[in-house]
């Protein structure tokens, strides 16, 4: 894999706006960067930082409102991107340069074979008829890691598995080897196995055609483990480029060393107050079931997304409960909080079943457990301001505090999650998804709980805002003697949080063990392909094989 | 674009917003004007020329319009009995208007309630709530009022219950789908994981985000009832003389076509530009609540280069 | 699959029109006694009776009512009063006139308006554009049966080039197909824009887009693709709501369908043809619902009854 050095595609000096009421905001701000054939080069940056924006430009896809090219140049293979009409760009278009996307399934058209869209491409560049083309299209299926591409041609995009459509998309893009392929933040909504997967079949085509590669993305380690060249950038500007060890190993600008040590690196926190002996929660054969199929015709089906779990929390201890998407983890919380019903099994909390509780004492289990939910702002209410959203705890538990000191005691959470007092008059949208977790939090420590569960509380958030809600997590843990039961898709978050690690596969527990020692020696195989799946930086990587030729 | 120079203060309030996108729309702003001007009509007007509306005049009698030599009440011509058709247009619009506006206020009321009750609940008579909508919604509305009408005889109380019924199933179907889809959403969750009872979350939670779009959808039905009780009373089923409203005044007029078109013509030209005008405003407001739309109205300034 | 499903469907319309049957079998019982309106004034009380027990009217009403479910069993849908012979068949005679009418309307106003939406959703905010939301809007809000008047003022009075009312020659649709597919027409043209335009916002378009894909494929083979769906939907509706306009354009226009039976029947309180034309409507609206629905399933992959 040489990277030849004349750049195939050169940015100078691009700035957008997007144009709203009053003045223009400016999306990106006199950035540069090229790529040249063979090479990798990724654009990090958190969300807003105009890392899809920049790119767009290059394909001539802006969205609404209204973007504005300001100024700056865009040459791809000696030809001026700006001065191309509609046509021209079209021609270069999904020929010489593709994209492939985050969300596969809305960038699919729903009401067309994939196999039909592929040939779009085909057609579109003059490469042949529709019949004609079948061929070639279960070639490229076939290709990208397609099964069966043969019948599944035909197949519509909700027919196939995330990671599958994010193969079809691909085999899109390659279809007539363009000389650029971008993606954008293209294994973002995959769990990490399939984000794996992705990630070598990218390399391996780039490998193959010798393309340029630009990858989008506000994940480090998809970045360290894909790019050649890395550009981060913040607020619209790059703030530090240049060769992908360079910048990780050794980052100049301030902002990119931020993010560095956002990254989850290892050494555990020393932790001052001990889990105590006595046994909290005690979850025992927990199960539950869905019936599947419910029509006159189709046999009664039943999938099974929580089996025979079964475990114990003590007091002040934190569980992280790991898992893929599909794995149950989400379905023991909303069992645990008694928003579901469990099928059977039962979980003694404080000696109590939970799961028989009514009336008076179910209402009191709700105030000593709480939870914190993955999307901070789906889970306030929009009508709702901050004293509102953080005082209903006191509403519905009338016995908690009397409403004279509500307000003065939502200004002592406020200030307890790290935010201001004049944030209780504000409403859920007027905050950051940093902020808005911190207010969830503030909300569930109103009741004075002794257990909060946290489902993908910070899985939202960018990097950097990741590790500073965990630390909060992790100092009211302390100051408040709280336990957590912790879910997460993402094994590295919780290494230096957990004291105790679940890994769950397609409803069971598959392991069980102590942080470290799941870290450092895991037994199961899952639990071993959980923490393998995890990027290698690139640098690191051993070469691969050169092809034959 | 009308360059409109913005204040220089950060964020004008809401109102002044919706204001200033206004303007920038020409038609929707001839519509707000001339609903407006209509409203103020309606408010007053009666207390000017109520007693004019039933002003017999001989010498009136099929008064072309435009003729301004029995005053300004003439304008618009006079009827087969003499009286001002632009003082009946003033006080027709009182009925109709009204009428439209209880029927729409009910069938909200109503309409909403149940919705609200068949989305969260999940017991019988949810189903039975949604059936009846099905029963309603499957047969055309009209027919369904003249049968109603014509057996509990036609007065302004039946006129708006039939018109509240036939539209209620619209709002049966938003309140229900939007409290399905909100009874999933995370803050419900967040609430009953803190052991909100449903009458606490049906209430503060969920009634509270389900509203707006009711009264979206009421204000964009209003224009399509005031049609609904204009047909009927065209057909003879409204309400009856001598209270009158523009489409029995249509209907009055349909006898002279041939000798005075102008009786027929008014009225409907009211109604017309009444259900044009908050159709626009309507159109208006989607585009100011569309994200992808909104810019079309805002004045966009690109920055000098 | 299919098949349970539309066995689904019928189940719950036959609910739906026995319902609706029920609910007018008793208003149309409550109106008063068919025969003062049927017999001389002055016949004898004998004459009278004579006529009621002919009729079944001197049974109680719930007699009358389980006679008459009876024989809807074996297909007895009574005798007209007024012609005496079957009610069904003076139904199904008056059924393909506004079927006629109907079918021709709603294929002009589909076409129409997805050929007019299509134009000004792909340049929004241009001169064909405006124009045809202002047309669209104005066709939505006009009141039916005035503009039917102003149509036979213009046409038919004032310049003497189209018939005034019937059937006959050509000339004689002109009018009523008109006035009938105004509304139809107005609101589909919204709809079609609308989805058009966030259809032409949403990814997919963009990796068309990306694909290198001529713009005119993009419009017509991408996003108006995916538009049909809700205009299908929508036109349901409509089509539902077409009835309502048969009955105002048949009475104006004199045009012998179902619309104008209706009326006529109500008038003169000839139930069993009441109820025979509610039956035929109810029916045709089920079928064309069901058409629908398979239409849906055909176009959209991702459906499966």
């Amino acid at each position: 894999m040489t990277a030849s050095d004349k750049p195939i595609l050169r940015i100078d000096g691009l700035t957008v706006d997007f144009l709203s009421e009053g003045d223009p905001v400016r999306a990106v701000d006199n950035v540069s960067f090229d790529v040249c054939p063979g090479e990798t080069l990724v654009i990090l940056g958190e969300s807003g930082s105009g890392k899809s924006v920049s790119t767009g430009t290059v394909m001539g896809l802006i969205d609404c409102p209204p973007g504005d090219i300001v100024s700056g140049t865009l040459v791809f293979d000696g030809t001026d991107l700006s001065r191309l009409d509609n046509e021209g760009r079209r021609e270069l278009n999904g020929r010489r340069i593709a994209m492939i996307f985050q969300d596969p399934l809305a960038y699919l058209n729903p009401v067309y074979t994939v196999g039909r869209q592929i040939a779009e491409v085909f057609e579109s560049h003059g490469a042949g008829e529709g019949g004609a083309m079948r061929g070639r299209v279960v070639r490229l299926l076939e290709r990208v890691g397609i099964p069966e591409a043969e019948t599944r041609v035909d197949y519509y995009p909700h027919q196939f598995s995330g990671g599958q459509r994010q193969r079809v998309m691909i085999a899109m893009a390659i279809a007539l080897e363009p000389d650029i392929l971008i993606a954008d933040e293209p294994t973002t909504a995959l769990d990490v196995s399939v984000q794996a997967q992705i990630l070598d079949l990218l390399r391996d085509l780039q490998r193959e055609t010798g393309m340029a590669l630009i990858m989008i993305t506000h994940d480090l380690e998809v970045a360290a483990a894909m790019a050649d060249r890395i550009i981060v950038m913040n607020a619209g500007k790059v703030v530090e480029s240049g060769r992908a060890e360079d910048v990780f190993t050794n980052p100049r600008h301030s902002y990119t060393r931020r993010l560095m040590s956002a990254v989850p690196h290892g050494d555990p926190k020393k932790r001052s107050r001990p889990v105590e002996q006595e046994v909290l929660l005690q979850v025992a054969d927990l199960s539950k079931h869905y019936k599947l199929g419910s029509g006159p015709f189709a046999p009664k089906r039943e999938f099974k997304a929580v089996d025979d779990v079964s475990f114990t929390l003590r007091r002040g201890e934190t569980v992280g409960i790991v898992g893929e998407s599909g794995s149950g983890k989400s379905s023991i919380a909303r069992m645990l909080l008694r928003l579901n019903e469990p099928t059977s099994g039962s979980a003694l909390f404080a000696g109590e079943d939970i799961f028989k509780l009514e009336g008076r004492a179910l209402n009191g289990f709700r105030r000593k457990v709480q939870m914190v939910f993955q999307d901070p702002f789906g889970s306030m209410n929009p009508r709702m301001n901050v004293r509102s959203i953080i005082s209903e705890p006191w509403a519905i538990h009338r016995d908690i505090l009397p409403r004279q000191r509500w307000n003065e005691r939502v200004v002592e959470l406020l200030e307890l999650v790290g935010l201001k007092p004049e944030h209780a008059e504000r409403y859920p949208h007027q905050f950051s998804g940093g902020q808005r977790q911190r207010i969830a939090i503030a909300r569930a420590l109103a009741s004075e709980p002794e257990l909060i569960v946290c489902d993908e509380a910070v899985s939202a958030l960018d990097v950097s805002i990741q590790m500073q809600v965990i630390e909060l997590l992790a100092d009211l843990r302390q100051r408040l003697g709280l336990s957590y039961i912790f879910i997460t898709h993402d094994l590295p978050i919780v290494r230096q949080f957990a004291d105790r690690i679940l890994v769950m596969q397609r409803g069971k527990i598959v392991e069980e063990g102590e942080t470290e020692a799941l870290f450092v020696s895991p037994r199961h195989e899952y639990t071993r392909a959980l923490l393998n799946a995890v990027p290698q930086p690139k640098w690191l990587q051993r070469d691969p094989t050169p092809l034959a030729g | 674009m009308t360059e409109l120079a913005l204040p220089s203060v950060k964020s004008p309030g809401a109102l002044r917003q919706l204001a200033i996108y206004l303007t920038r729309d020409k038609l929707a702003l001839c519509a707000a004007v001339f609903l407006l001007v209509l409203i103020v009509c309606v408010l007053v007007g009666p207390l000017f020329v109520g007693e004019l509306a039933g002003k017999l005049g001989l010498r009136q009698r099929n008064l072309p319009p435009f003729a301004l030599e029995h005053g300004f009440i003439y304008i618009l011509g006079a009827d087969t009995l003499g009286r001002p058709i632009l003082a009946r247009l003033i006080v027709g619009a009182q009925n109709t208007l009204g009428i439209a506006a209880a029927a729409v206020f009910c069938s909200m009321a109503v309409g909403g309630t149940l919705g609200l009750a068949a989305g969260y609940s999940e017991r019988w008579y949810s189903h039975v709530i949604l059936r009846l909508a099905d029963v309603v919604m499957s047969f055309p509305s009209l027919l369904l009022a003249l049968i109603v009408l014509y057996t509990l005889g036609p007065s302004m109380t039946n006129l708006v219950i039939v018109l509240a019924i036939t539209r209620m199933p619209i709002f049966i179907r938003t309140a229900r789908a939007e409290v399905l889809e909100l009874r999933e959403r995370m803050f419900v969750s967040a609430a009953r994981s803190m052991g909100a009872g449903s009458g606490r979350i049906l209430f503060r939670h969920i009634a509270p985000l389900v509203l707006p779009t009711l009264v979206t959808i009421a204000a964009i039905d209003f224009a399509t009832v005031i049609l609904a009780e204009s047909s009927l009373s065209f057909l003879g089923l409204g309400i009856q003389p001598p209270d009158f409203t523009w489409g029995a005044m249509v209907a009055n007029g349909r006898g002279y076509l041939k000798t005075a078109w102008w009786i027929a013509f008014w009225p409907g030209l009211a109604i017309l530009l009444t259900t044009l005008s908050l159709n626009i405003l309507a159109s208006w407001a989607r585009t100011v609540a569309d994200p992808l739309q909104r810019w079309r109205l805002q004045s966009l300034r690109k920055a000098p280069r | 699959m299919m098949l349970g499903y539309i066995g689904r469907r019928a189940y719950h319309s036959v609910i739906s029109v026995i319902g609706l049957l029920t609910l007018v079998f008793f208003l149309t019982r409550l109106t008063g006694d068919p025969s003062a309106l049927y017999l001389p004034l002055d016949s004898s009380l004998e004459a009278r009776q004579a006529f009621a027990r002919l009729n079944g009217l001197d049974q109680p009403i719930y007699v009358q009512f389980f006679q008459y479910l009876h024989n809807l069993l074996s297909l007895d849908f009574g005798q007209s009063l007024r012609q005496n012979r079957s009610a069904i068949e003076v139904a199904l005679e008056a059924f393909p006139a506004t079927l006629k009418l109907a079918v021709v309307a709603m294929t002009l106003s589909i076409a129409l308006a997805i050929v007019v939406g299509a134009l000004a959703a792909a340049r929004p905010g241009s001169l064909f554009d405006r124009i045809a939301g202002l047309v669209s809007l104005a066709g939505a809000s006009t009141p039916d049966f005035w503009i039917a008047i102003v149509g036979i003022l213009v046409f038919a009075v004032g310049l003497g080039v189209l018939p005034t009312s019937g059937t006959g020659s050509g000339l004689h649709w002109i009018m009523p197909i008109f006035v009938l597919m105004l509304r139809p027409f107005g609101l589909l043209v919204q709809v079609v824009r609308g989805t058009m335009i966030s259809a032409l916002a949403s990814p997919f378009i963009k990796t068309a887009h990306a694909k290198g894909m001529k713009r005119r494929k993009i419009i017509f083979g991408h996003a108006l693709r995916n538009s049909l769906l809700p205009v299908i939907t929508v036109a349901g509706d409509l089509a539902t709501g077409l009835i309502n306009g048969a009955v105002v354009v048949e009475t104006i226009f004199g045009w012998p369908g179902i619309g104008k039976l209706m009326i006529d029947s109500i008038i003169q309180r000839d139930f069993a043809v009441v109820q025979s034309t509610i039956l035929v409507t109810a029916i045709a609206i089920f079928i064309v619902n069901i058409a629908i629905d398979l239409l849906y399933a055909v176009l959209d992959p991702r459906i499966r009854y």
